[in-house]
């Protein structure tokens, strides 16, 4: 009698969608990565009970019979990483999109295998440390110069240590061409520039830091009011239309930080075409080089395999975390969260889990913590400061924020741009809402913003008032109209209007406005409230608001945000002297006027 | 011709019995050889095949989904056999001026179309890499889409309406107009009908007809009164075809799906009955990605000329902008078109509403080198004054008209000029950009020129109608009144 499960090897029993239960898999480990037929779909591990697995298959499984071989490789998902990242774009199992087409054309067709970087590619290594060198894991042995922005570090893997014995002379090699040969205790191991690493699992780090320095992403809105600080994590929930991509895209383009990390998870294939199509001929504002020499694109389209969708966030962060460990800032983009808590549920009623709060599994929060948690700044294995900063996009039905994915998310960021739908049907963008946001790293960053201008956090507190009290009087006018209120009153209705006009909303479009340096931000909000605090004085005066209204300077503030360069901050000092100018003669108008009934 | 069907024919093995029959699902015990979503016929007692597919396959048990409906089918005598491959449509460039079932059967007494080449209707996604992004205006002559919300080529924006609104004729007119600006290519239609009445398909075929489009009209009819899990394929096959015209023929291709909340409906029906765990309303949990495959099958690809721009049109239920079925289709689409009942009962027409319209694709395809310099601002100025014209019509309910400041009362003068000129137009009134964009200033120019703060000054020289009478007493009390 022969063995028949023996012989057979593990093979499919059942195909359900993107679920796979497969016989024969006594030795599978958790999380193992698998190939299903002779296609060779790529799928995960995700449970096992006894002789039989569960797989989720990043794949289309059409056609697929119970039956089906499949194929252990005996290593958890992971990523390669290594020179050649930076100005690719990836589907969520980091296959390289430019490859697949090469291979299959416009349509992305199942079982395609393409290596994530390319292996015969030569780059130029430039060794750092020397033969006889002590290093530890994430030293830097080397450098490739990987874009005209990245300087790529050759780091010794986070699981090696030892003395070289040998590191080869500056010249060009491919990435598995060893360049170090490192004396471990266990034996002699060769290094190459290539290294692998599986995603779900966060790349070691010595310490974390406290957050002390602002991401500058020259949108007011976020800077001013409510800023992250690098190495922070921050939600952008909105309903459909609010702006959540464009604001994404904005900041995308205009961070300040070293390595931008772009995951599009579960959304439109042309916003990813736009993005790929924008980046390499946007300037960075402050290289002055093309922005797609400093990002990566993860893109999984709500069309392309949901569980491959679940883990491109996973991939992307871990993209993130290598490129940290270089001493880099790096930012993640993650657009949408929703669709990827989504592909959690998808899965979990999939594999018959009993579900929690609208049918996502109990352990949402456990993964959103997670994730969230991968971000931090902190001090590398090597000794140097670097950060990931994480923004989430988050996508609640219908626009409602008590639905559990940003209910949880909340929980684990500290900084919350909430997006307004009534803003954006009035084409305000971006459509943050300055009542329902908050930051709590805007302590943590204030000794960065007063270094430059001292009354940051004055000016700052005195428009977030204005802003509220306007909030409050809206109520009376909604009741009663505006004219009943007195002129202190009806000036702060006007300074909002002009501080939602002329500072809050922000074109992504024109030149001069869709970044603003943090210099110009101060400057055009200190403007704005200069007139603010004269207009008080000419009313307690008796000056009557028609007048403060009227004078010329006011539609110049309005458009100075767009009128005026970064580079122009002065023509911001020469307006705010005609303000003075002008109310000054206000004042004296008035003065001579009431004088003469005298 | 049965050459090409006769080795799949033979391929089926067939089995007698099943163990269980449940709303549309039927269960086959003991198959062998069987794959996930493979293509099976169930023989009903009468001896007609019925289509369906395997929705979960493993060694003792096959579930499938019989789109033709289970009335009458027996567990004892009906009969199953597996064709071996996925469902597939023959796709040829023939097909244009016929009418198929929602299963892509001919449904007008013409032959089956010739071809040999027959498509997976589930199709594969689009490499992102390998997309043209949409650029191209398309002039639909309606006011309210062209200066506000324009469409361009290859962009998929859906009709959000409730029932009784006028979104088929709408939706009639944009395709009797639709056009490039420079260009004179006419659009190839694709019409997938999914669960609606058929004097509403009667309709559309009447539009097609008089506008003498009907020639280059493919129509896909899953009516009412067709089984409601037919509908689950209907959109598929007609996008598979629409596929195969855009890119293989190099055709621009209009696809028009109504109602995708029928579509949604079968859906949940079949979830139900396998027993899934249901998400929001008792929608499946993978209602989102279900959606997704079917409206991301749309746009450009890098060289090759053709396009498909997709409408889908669907009906909120209670005219509830959050239900799940228009929620997450306005997170696939790139924006959306509002129908609004108020408007409506005003008698305006077309009654799309200002607000919560969208076209996301809009900002790439306006403006300098597309239409007209002076566009994307003069939308822009045109949402801001019309979202504050709101914020007044409720102050105004509230304290009375009479009450209003004067510059609020102009407020609601450019409300009136707006819906009543701008956005209201005849139902064969084709409007050049032109014209719309004029209209627009006209609009505009009702309010006082301070209060255009999104304009430059140039601009406004440019295009801002200076009234000599009563325009500057209007304007010096204005600045008074204001707030």
């Amino acid at each position: 009698m022969i063995d028949v499960t023996e012989s057979a090897g593990p093979v499919a029993t059942r195909i359900s969608g993107p679920i796979i239960t497969a016989s024969g898999m006594g030795d599978a480990q958790m999380y193992e990565v698998v190939q299903v037929g002779e296609l060779g779909l790529v799928g995960e591990v995700v449970r096992i009970i006894g002789d039989l697995a569960t797989i989720q298959v990043y794949e289309d499984t059409t056609m697929i019979k119970p039956g089906a071989k499949i194929l252990c490789t005996g290593a958890p998902l992971s990523v390669s990483l290594g020179p050649g990242l930076v100005g690719n774009i990836y589907d969520g199992i980091q296959r390289p999109l430019p490859g697949i087409e090469a291979k299959s054309g416009a349509w992305i067709r199942r079982g395609e295998k393409v290596d994530a970087l390319d292996n015969a590619r030569r780059w130029t290594f430039e060794p750092l440390a020397a033969g006889g060198d002590t290093v530890g894991p994430g030293q830097v042995i080397g450098q490739v110069a990987e874009t005209p922005l990245v300087t790529h570090k050759i780091m010794v893997p986070p699981d090696m240590s030892g003395t070289i014995r040998s590191i080869v002379e500056k010249g060009d090699y491919t990435l598995l061409d060893p360049v170090a040969v490192i004396e471990t205790p266990a034996g002699a191991k060769e290094m190459t520039m290539l290294q692998r690493w599986p995603v779900r699992q966060p790349r070691p780090i010595r310490e974390r830091l406290r957050i002390a320095d602002p991401l500058i992403t020259g949108q007011r809105i976020i800077d001013t009011f409510f800023p992250l600080g690098k190495g922070g994590a921050a939600a952008i929930p909105g309903g459909f239309g609010t702006g959540k991509t464009i604001t994404q895209h904005q900041l995308a383009k205009w961070s300040d930080a070293e390595i931008i990390v772009f995951i599009g998870c579960g959304e439109r294939g042309n916003e990813m075409t736009e993005v790929l199509r924008e980046f390499p001929e946007l300037e960075d504002p402050r290289s002055g080089r093309p922005l797609m020499e400093r990002t990566i694109l993860i893109a999984n389209t709500s069309n392309m395999p949901v569980a491959a969708r679940e883990v491109s966030i996973y991939t992307g962060i871990t993209l993130a975390e290598y490129y940290r460990d270089m001493g880099l800032s790096v930012a993640v983009f993650a657009d949408s969260t929703s669709r990827w808590a989504e592909a959690l549920r998808e899965l979990a009623a999939r594999l018959e889990e009993m579900p929690a709060e609208e049918g996502f599994p109990a352990s949402l929060p456990t993964r959103l913590a997670q994730f969230y948690e991968r971000g931090g700044a902190v001090t590398t294995l090597a000794g140097e400061r670097a950060s990931v900063s994480i923004v989430g996009a988050v996508s609640p039905p219908g626009g409602d924020f008590s639905e559990p994915v940003t209910q949880h998310t909340r929980r684990f960021i500290r900084c919350f741009w909430a997006l307004d739908t009534e803003l954006a049907n009035a084409r305000h963008y971006p459509s943050i809402h300055w009542l329902h946001s908050y930051s709590e790293y805007a302590e943590d960053v204030k000794g960065w913003w007063e270094a430059g201008s001292p009354d940051w956090e004055e000016l700052r507190t005195e428009a977030l008032t204005l802003l509220q009290r306007e909030d409050r009087l809206q109520q009376i006018v909604k009741l009663v109209g505006p004219d009943v209120l007195p002129d202190s009153q009806r000036l702060i209705l006007f300074i909002a209007e002009i501080l939602k006009d002329g500072f809050l909303a922000q074109s992504a479009f024109d030149e001069n406005d869709m970044y603003c340096s943090p210099e110009k931000q101060v400057a055009l909000l200190r403007l704005i409230l200069s007139l603010y605090r004269r207009g008080r004085d000419l009313i307690q005066l008796g000056v009557p608001l028609a007048k403060i209204r009227g004078m010329d300077c006011v539609a110049d503030v309005l458009r100075a945000k767009a009128a005026f360069g970064n580079k122009e901050l002065y023509k911001v000092g020469e307006l705010a002297k005609r303000l003075g100018d002008e109310t000054h003669e206000l004042e004296q108008q008035h003065v001579k006027g009431t004088s003469c009934y005298e | 011709m049965n050459d090409l069907f006769s080795d799949i024919e033979d391929k089926g093995l067939e089995y007698v019995g099943a163990s269980r029959i449940e709303g549309p699902l039927v269960v086959v015990d003991r198959v062998r050889d069987v794959g996930y979503d493979e293509t099976v016929e169930i023989i009903d007692p009468s001896g007609n095949p019925r289509l369906g597919r395997v929705l979960d396959v493993s060694g003792k048990q096959a579930v499938i989904q019989v789109l033709e409906g289970t009335t009458g089918l027996a567990t004892r005598t009906l009969r199953a056999r597996f064709l071996g491959e996925s469902f597939r449509l023959p796709v040829s460039r023939q097909m244009l001026g016929r009418v198929f079932d929602g299963l892509g059967r001919p449904a007008d007494g013409g032959p089956p179309p010739l071809s040999a080449d027959r498509r997976d209707v589930n199709g594969m996604p689009i490499n992102p890499f390998a997309r043209r992004y949409p650029r191209e205006f398309i002039q639909t002559g309606l006011s309210a889409i062209d200066g506000m919300n324009a469409l361009v080529r290859g962009q998929k924006l859906p009709v959000f309406s409730g029932n009784g609104l006028p979104h088929d004729r709408v939706s009639a007119q944009i395709i009797r107009q639709a056009r490039l600006l420079e260009e004179q290519v006419e659009f190839s239609i694709v019409f997938a009908a999914m669960g609606i009445k058929h004097d509403v398909a009667e309709f559309f075929i009447r539009n097609f007809r008089e506008s003498g489009a009907l020639a280059r009209a493919v129509m896909f009819f899953s009516l009412a009164d067709a089984p409601s899990v037919e509908r689950l394929l209907t959109p598929r096959v007609a996008l598979t075809l629409a596929e195969h015209l855009a890119f293989d023929c190099g055709q621009h291709v209009l696809v028009l799906l109504t109602d995708m909340t029928n579509y949604c409906e079968s859906l949940r029906e079949v979830g139900t009955a396998r027993g899934e765990i249901p998400g929001r309303k008792g929608y499946p949990g993978y209602l989102y990605s279900d959606l997704a495959s079917l409206y991301e099958r749309a746009g450009r690809i890098e060289g090759s000329p053709g396009s498909i721009t997709q409408m889908a049109i669907l009906t909120m239920p209670a005219d509830d902008i959050s239900h799940p079925v228009p929620d997450l289709t306005g997170y696939i689409t790139e924006g959306q078109i509002v129908l609004d009942r108020d408007l409506f009962q005003r008698g305006i027409y077309p009654p799309i509403a200002g607000l919560p319209s969208l076209s996301r694709l809009m900002k790439d395809g306006v403006g300098k080198g597309f239409t007209r310099e002076d566009h994307p601002i003069l939308a822009s100025q045109l949402f801001a004054c019309y979202a504050y014209v709101k914020r007044v019509r409720g102050l105004a309910d509230v304290i009375g008209e009479e009450e209003l400041s004067l510059l609020d009362k102009q407020y609601l003068k450019f409300g009136e000029a707006f819906e009543g000129n701008f956005l209201n137009q005849g139902e064969y009134e084709n409007r050049s950009i032109e014209t719309t964009l004029e209209m627009g200033w006209d609009a505009l120019s009702v309010l006082p020129r301070e209060e255009l703060h999104r304009v430059s000054d140039e601009l406004l020289r440019r295009h801002y109608r200076s009234k000599p009478k009563a325009g500057v007493q209007d304007q010096s009390c204005a600045a008074t009144q204001k707030v």
